[in-house]
């Protein structure tokens, strides 16, 4: 089943077309893989589905719902959540303060009670919301293995923890679909190595995933489907068999032979 | 002498009042806004003109001032917050300007520049706080500034607490978690704006009149001086930062030097203040409050 998809999506900079006329699909339960040169529009293609762009022209469906042009808070409430390819962690505040805001709006949602009232509560109850909040997120900090670095600082965390960090604040927000930007970028093998063990358990929590990723290693191992973009446009999707061996895609990455 | 170190007293609580909201807008949620004067002279012309001209009694004037400056700073917040850094500084700046004209020429509702004389004094249970006599205006200051350090502090230890640090951090992160980040920025303008009213309320009724000219934006900065100086994010530290500004504007009198000092003085000096702090400590003498569960929450023993 399709959770996510882009018709014809077109995001243009000025001249520069950065997202041409894409029809991305993610499906349910899968690991998809997004990849291409620098330059293709992958990050570009990640902001315009979580509300942090809008497209020139095109859509975007979200369990068969339109959310081309809501805001970013929005689509996360809507269960879609991400990291970023150049870190983005609050951080003068502790990892656990990270994650505990990845929770905010989990917390804040009671069924029973609206919003002011829910709001209010957590005001008169504070040390109780406190509590349950992070216990929720010391959960999170231990699925990653991040436990002990509760209170430190987020900016003090080594570069690979920083990262993971950040997974675990998006997940923390309880999404149908994560999509991470590079996870991998700038970590060693051997963090590598166990972010793809991460990232299936997290596929096995029930968590659609869609990452950008340059390490093909990782890429073509744990991705059960792959879309390729070249300058802006979607110029193949496959399984990573399929991928390795289309021409277009390996004339994109070692470019096209002179006649 | 006593009672010039009383005066001081009060002002710092009046002051510390505006400056613990400025210490949620500037502090948690990093919007330099320097709108503090305008909410102040709001605060205070509501209890000047309800309690003059319509004879209602302080305490109930108090909250009509909160809330109508808390309302007046979600017109202002609205607009503006979309501004930043410096531009936001810049308009809001405008703002506590275009107050003190409307004061100056609504003559029929303020009578412009001469301003509201005769405000009643605040009675409690009967009983009227002089303000001559400074003992019990003191207290009643002081437990104003008790209870909105304890709603404030609680407030900053909440969910929306860490909302509105995470809008600081990263706005762009936390509108990706979640986050209505200009919701949350317009809610702590209005509650640093409500506050500030609640100042003006108690300033009305310690000078017992009203003018415009005691507006000005360097009341603005002053508040501001006191939160860089005490530590953003920290409402203790901000406290301590509102009695040391006083302080030393009030120096120059204390020590009988007041006509050899030309009062320009303390306008330079609070300038130094600023700049010395952001490049040599601008974390503030404090500091922000430390991370790691919430002091106030430990105190009460609880669980673990
Ligand atoms: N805000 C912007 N303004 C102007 N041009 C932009 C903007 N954002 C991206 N671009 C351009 O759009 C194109 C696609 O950029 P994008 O960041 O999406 O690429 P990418 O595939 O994520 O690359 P990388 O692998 O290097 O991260 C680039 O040519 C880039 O210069
Ligand atoms: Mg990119």
């Amino acid at each position: 089943m399709i959770v996510l998809e882009t018709k014809k999506l077109t995001r243009a900079y000025g001249g520069v077309v950065a997202v041409s006329e894409v029809d991305f699909q993610v499906k349910d339960g899968l690991i998809t893989g997004l990849i291409g040169p620098n330059g293709a529009g992958k990050t570009t293609l990640f902001n315009n589905m979580t509300g942090l762009d809008t497209p020139t022209s095109g859509q975007v469906f979200y369990n068969g719902e339109e959310i081309t042009n809501k805001s970013a808070h929005r689509i996360c409430r809507l269960g879609i959540a991400r990291t970023f390819q150049n870190i983005r962690l609050f951080k003068e505040l502790s990892v656990l303060e990270n994650v505990m805001v990845g929770l905010h709006f989990k917390t804040g949602k009671d069924p029973l009670k609206g919003r002011l009232k829910a709001a209010v509560d957590s005001y008169l109850h504070v040390r109780t919301e406190y509590d349950a909040t992070h216990e929720k997120a010391m959960k999170w900090l231990e699925f990653f293995g991040l436990s002990e670095f509760a209170d430190e600082l987020a900016r003090n965390l080594p570069y690979g923890h920083q990262r993971e960090l950040e997974i675990a604040r998006a997940l923390a927000t309880d999404p149908q679909i994560l999509f991470l930007d590079e996870p991998a970028a700038g970590m060693n093998p051997s963090e590598t190595e166990s972010l793809m063990n991460t990232i299936r358990r997290i596929r096995d929590l029930g968590v659609t995933v869609v990452l950008i990723e340059h390490d093909m290693k990782l890429v073509m191992n744990i991705c059960d489907t792959i879309t390729v973009l070249n300058y802006g446009r979607n110029i193949a999707q496959g399984t990573p068999e399929e991928i390795r061996n289309n021409e277009q895609v390996i004339e994109a990455y070692l470019g096209k032979e002179e006649e | 002498m006593i009672n010039f170190i009383l005066l001081i007293l009060i002002y710092t609580g009046i002051y510390a009042l505006m400056a613990i909201g400025q210490n949620l807008i500037t502090g948690y949620v990093g919007l330099l806004s320097l709108t503090q004067a305008g909410f102040f002279a709001i605060g205070s012309y509501v209890t000047a003109i309800l309690s003059v001209t319509y004879g209602i009694d302080f305490w109930i004037t108090v909250p009509i001032a909160g809330i109508l400056a808390a309302l007046f700073g979600v017109v202002i917040g609205l607009p503006t917050l979309r501004l930043s850094g410096d531009y936001l500084a810049i308009a809001t700046l405008g703002f506590g300007e275009i107050v003190r004209n409307i004061l100056n020429n609504w003559d029929s509702l303020t009578n412009g520049p001469m301003g509201i004389q005769r405000i009643p004094m605040i009675t409690v249970f009967g009983m009227k706080i002089s303000p001559y006599a400074k003992w019990g205006f003191l207290v009643v200051v002081w437990l104003f500034v008790l209870v909105a350090f304890v709603l404030f502090e609680r407030l900053a230890n909440s969910r929306m607490g860490r909302a509105l640090e995470a809008v600081r951090e990263d706005e762009i992160a936390a509108s990706s978690m979640g986050i209505n980040a200009t919701r949350y920025k317009v809610w702590a303008f209005a509650l640093g704006a409500g506050i500030a009213g609640v100042a003006g309320s108690l300033q009305s009724t310690f000078i017992l009149s009203v003018t415009p000219g005691v507006f000005t934006f360097m009341v603005s900065i002053m508040v501001l001086c006191m939160v860089v100086l005490g530590g953003m994010g920290n409402f203790a530290a901000v406290i301590l930062g509102a009695f040391i500004i006083q302080f030393i504007s009030y120096f120059p009198q204390l020590v009988g030097l007041s006509n050899i000092i030309p009062p320009q003085f303390k306008q330079i000096l609070f300038g130094l203040i600023l700049v010395t702090m952001m490049i040599w400590r601008p974390q503030g003498i404090l500091g922000r409050k430390t991370r790691g569960e919430p002091a106030i929450f430990k105190r009460r023993g609880g669980k673990k």
